[in-house]
């Protein structure tokens, strides 16, 4: 289950973190409580996109296992995964000597795990070698796989993000931001997000604040239309907080449930941009208790180290919650998100995997390490 | 970071002092430091692995300079080594005499391929005096081409409509057919975006290349890329044959060290790097800077290239003789002002400037600056807010102008003290500036001291503390 949103309990259930459980008897009268109240809202239709709703429980969940499955095989689809490379380090080898230490240095950072990540997953095994409570060559690949699994997990333990677990249903709308630098696919993941999110009974609403890039809000327009999703945008150039102002009276209006933010790439060393951002999060905090209640951060899995930096930045300006690693269907596997995950306990939330609408799945830490792995 | 990495060569080398060549024990030493500083500013693993390689068989057995200290020396030589290793330095595109040119832009998904293709086309008609066509093939991107066309009329470049048209080779007849018949010179295709590994789109991006025989063949790469650049940069390359690479998002504060991996496997010169979202922001490439960039030493070339092209010769030189005659009024302090701003923000100046330019000046954080441009905005609204006499002539500004020109400014009267104070020291201070015969340099003079201004007033606070 990716979102989900039970009308007339006192929690929404978004159910990000809580495994697929089928409630069939629940989403019927989910389907049949939202339809109507759909109908009341001018929006526009869905042009033939997949509406999973309307699809029985279990369809829902074999889709999610396709998901799940094009996932790893996403991770997994670099030509030098870390296993291979990993298993070319050991071959002939009986024990781990200083040049195996070297090798798996070298895989890591390859990977764009950073070097100081890296050395401390080093330092770790090289104190269990020592110590000879390391010896298998065998065992190193679960002890590697061990720590980075535990780095994911421990992420974002701390940091409680309302959409984990449940919102009290008087949070409406609630509000979903999203930043980034330019070109990570910040637009795209809006498009993927609201498909999906409406897919599952909510009435959503995008905000287009990107007013800066040329024809930004004509692309995300497109993919509003595709998910059947009413867009609120405004001339090129206008200022992104009124934008997001006009769009929050809208979503009360229209008693929205979730409302997505988009907002223009920014480098995170530009001070005034910045600066704009935590003016919009004031903006929606003022106007709705408690917003922005998410604010994801896109992050290309190309990007290497300078994806530390983008993310303390973003972090500091726009209190970031979670991480969306973009573009994970090419070579590049996003080490990077492990770094960020390690140094500021940012969990990865979701995984943007392809082009198409339904190209992003929620982030398991585990299958992304195994995809690394395998 | 070139402190850092200087630091802790100088320790890793202090006890060389003695020796009078480079040996190979001391050297392992130092290269693991220069691997991990390579590595950090994301650098491909295999290509910091030669490069090493390289510069130990440059450094073993060098003769232990006197000038230079060992750690300097070896990165004096790291540094040799890179710049030779991104050589290349045109930043020309080559054309034939044939119409048009095509020149295709391709890259990954996000690396700023639209924008470039923007930037380039501007480039090329007032640097290289072409006359281009911009054609967007990307079909898939939702608004792609409506991009572009948003750009072209922003750069009052024609951009090819095609309506109708949905196939990107179709799309390039009928632009090259356009181009033969108004002449343009020049058709630059900007292409879509996908992955490395996408068979279709490669296979595309090759059809698209054999009907349209293209002069050159750019790759854009953002220069935030990690460790993948190399993948990507060689798989274009084998498919393609790329001509130049195009580095984007250079101001940003990434340390590019994929320029380098790119430059090698694909062993094209990076002929331009992007540096902002304005479509006049884009450089040629020079590898002294991303050679000190990537070892962290600051870009003080593009700077001074900045202030030389940004401030007007003919105003500075007037303003010189106005120094000299004693005549720098507050009105030409505005100026100044206004000069300085034109230059950019305050962060990406200072981001060029190395730490150690003003005697150790602790590194600006985006707070400090904010809070300098904050100052700089105010002066220049006390200024407005006097009458040009005023202006003029300092002099008559007494106790109940000031508090008229407060008011007026927003500000307070201290507030109109200090300016006038700093106004004063200033036109001191450029008197003698210019009997000492410092020409030209003028506008980085006044730059340095208004930062300057801020700077000390931070120490201050400091040392409260």
């Amino acid at each position: 289950m990716f979102w989900k949103r039970k009308k007339g309990s006192d929690f929404i259930t978004l159910g990000l973190n809580t495994p697929a459980e089928p409630e069939p008897e629940v989403k019927s009268e989910e389907i049949e409580e939202q339809t109507p109240a759909a109908a009341d809202v001018a929006r526009i239709e869905p042009v033939g996109a997949p509406v999973m709703a309307e699809a029985p429980r279990d369809d829902a969940s074999v889709e999610e296992e396709g998901f799940m499955r094009r996932f790893r095989r996403a991770v997994q689809a670099t030509r030098e995964s870390i296993s291979t490379r990993l298993d070319e380090a050991v071959r002939g080898r009986r024990q781990i000597d200083a040049e195996t230490l070297d090798e798996l240095e070298e895989i890591l950072i390859g990977a764009d795990i950073g070097v100081q990540t890296t050395m401390s997953i080093i330092e770790d095994v090289r104190k269990q070698v020592n110590r000879q409570t390391l010896r298998d060559v065998d065992e190193l690949k679960h002890v590697i796989k061990d720590r980075l699994l535990s780095i994911l997990l421990e992420a974002g333990r701390s940091r409680g993000v309302a959409s984990e677990t449940a919102v009290a249903a008087d949070v409406r709308p609630y509000v979903l931001m999203v930043v980034g630098v330019n070109g990570t696919g910040k637009t795209t993941t809006i498009g993927k997000l609201a498909q999906r999110i409406k897919a599952e009974g909510n009435d959503v609403l995008i905000c287009a604040a990107d007013t800066f890039r040329a024809a930004a809000s004509d692309q995300l327009a497109v993919w509003a239309e595709r998910a059947g999703v009413p867009l609120i945008q405004q001339r090129q150039g206008t200022d992104p907080a009124a934008v997001l102002f006009d769009s929050l009276k809208a979503a009360a209006a229209r008693n929205s449930d979730v409302l997505i933010v988009d907002t223009a790439g920014r480098l995170h060393n530009k001070a005034n941009l910045m600066a704009e951002l935590e003016k919009m999060k004031r903006i929606a905090g003022r106007e709705v208790p408690g917003a922005p209640h998410e604010t994801l951060l896109v992050i290309d899995a190309v990007t290497g180290q300078n994806g530390l930096t983008q993310a303390r930045e973003f972090l500091k300006a726009a209190d970031v919650t979670g991480i969306v690693l973009t573009k994970l269907d090419g070579t590049a596997k996003g080490g990077i998100a492990v770094a960020i995950a390690r140094e500021l306990n940012l969990p990865i939330r979701y995984c943007g995997i392809g082009e198409k609408a339904d190209d992003l799945v929620v982030f398991d830490a585990k299958t992304y390490v195994d995809g690394l792995f395998e | 970071m070139f402190e850092a990495l200087s630091d802790k060569l100088k320790k890793v080398l202090k006890d060389l002092r003695g020796e009078s060549r480079l040996t190979p024990e001391h050297l392992d030493l130092a290269m693991r430091e220069i691997r991990i500083a390579l590595l950090e500013a994301d650098v491909n693993f295999k290509v910091v692995r030669g490069f090493i390689e390289r510069v130990k068989e440059q450094a073993i057995g060098q003769a232990v300079l006197q000038q230079l200290s060992p750690g300097q020396q070896v990165v004096k030589i790291v540094y040799d080594e890179m710049v030779r290793m991104l050589g290349g330095t045109s930043s020309r595109l080559l054309f034939t005499s044939r119409r048009p040119n095509p020149v295709m832009i391709v890259g990954l998904q996000g690396s700023g391929k639209t924008t470039s293709t923007g930037k380039i086309s501007r480039w090329l008609q007032q640097n290289q005096n072409r006359n281009p066509l911009l054609l967007s093939v990307d079909v898939y991107r939702p608004a792609a081409r409506d991009q572009l066309a948003v750009i072209g009329k922003a750069l009052g470049i024609p951009v090819f409509a095609g309506e109708g048209l949905s196939d990107p080779l179709e799309l390039c007849r009928a632009a090259r057919l356009h181009c033969e018949q108004v002449g343009f010179d020049t058709l630059l295709i900007d292409t879509a975006g996908r992955l490395h590994i996408d068979e279709e789109l490669m296979t595309e991006l090759d059809s698209i290349k054999r009907e349209m025989q293209p002069s050159e063949i750019l790759f854009v790469a953002d220069a935030m890329t990690g460790q993948d650049a190399v993948q990507s940069a060689r798989e274009f390359n084998e498919r393609l044959g790329l001509t130049g690479v195009v580095l984007t998002k250079m101001d940003g504060d990434a340390r590019g060290g994929a320029a380098l991996s790119i430059r090698e496997v694909t062993g094209q010169p990076i002929k331009f790097v992007g540096v902002g979202e304005k479509y006049d922001a884009l450089e040629p490439f020079y590898p002294e800077r991303i050679a000190s960039r990537i070892l962290g030493m600051g870009d003080v070339l593009s700077l001074i290239e900045k202030v030389q092209s940004e401030v007007d010769e003919k105003e500075a030189l007037k303003l010189q003789e106005k120094l000299e005659s004693d005549e720098f009024t507050l009105e030409d302090f505005r100026d100044q002002l206004r000069q300085v701003k034109k230059l950019g923000s305050l962060d990406s100046i200072l981001s060029m400037i190395p730490g150690d330019l003003f005697g150790g000046m602790p590194k600006m954080t985006p707070e400090m600056t904010a809070q300098m441009e904050r100052e700089l905005k105010k002066t220049e609204a006390i200024i407005n807010s006097m009458t040009p006499l005023e202006r003029e002539r300092h002099q008559i500004i007494n106790g109940q102008r000031r508090r008229r020109i407060a008011l007026g400014s927003g500000t307070n009267v201290s507030d109109v003290n200090n300016l006038l104070k700093q106004y004063v020291e200033m036109r001191r201070m450029m008197r003698q500036m210019t009997q000492g015969g410092m020409l030209g340099g003028l506008g980085g003079r006044v730059a340095r001291r208004i930062t300057g201004i801020g700077s000390k007033r931070k120490k201050k606070k400091k040392k409260r503390r």
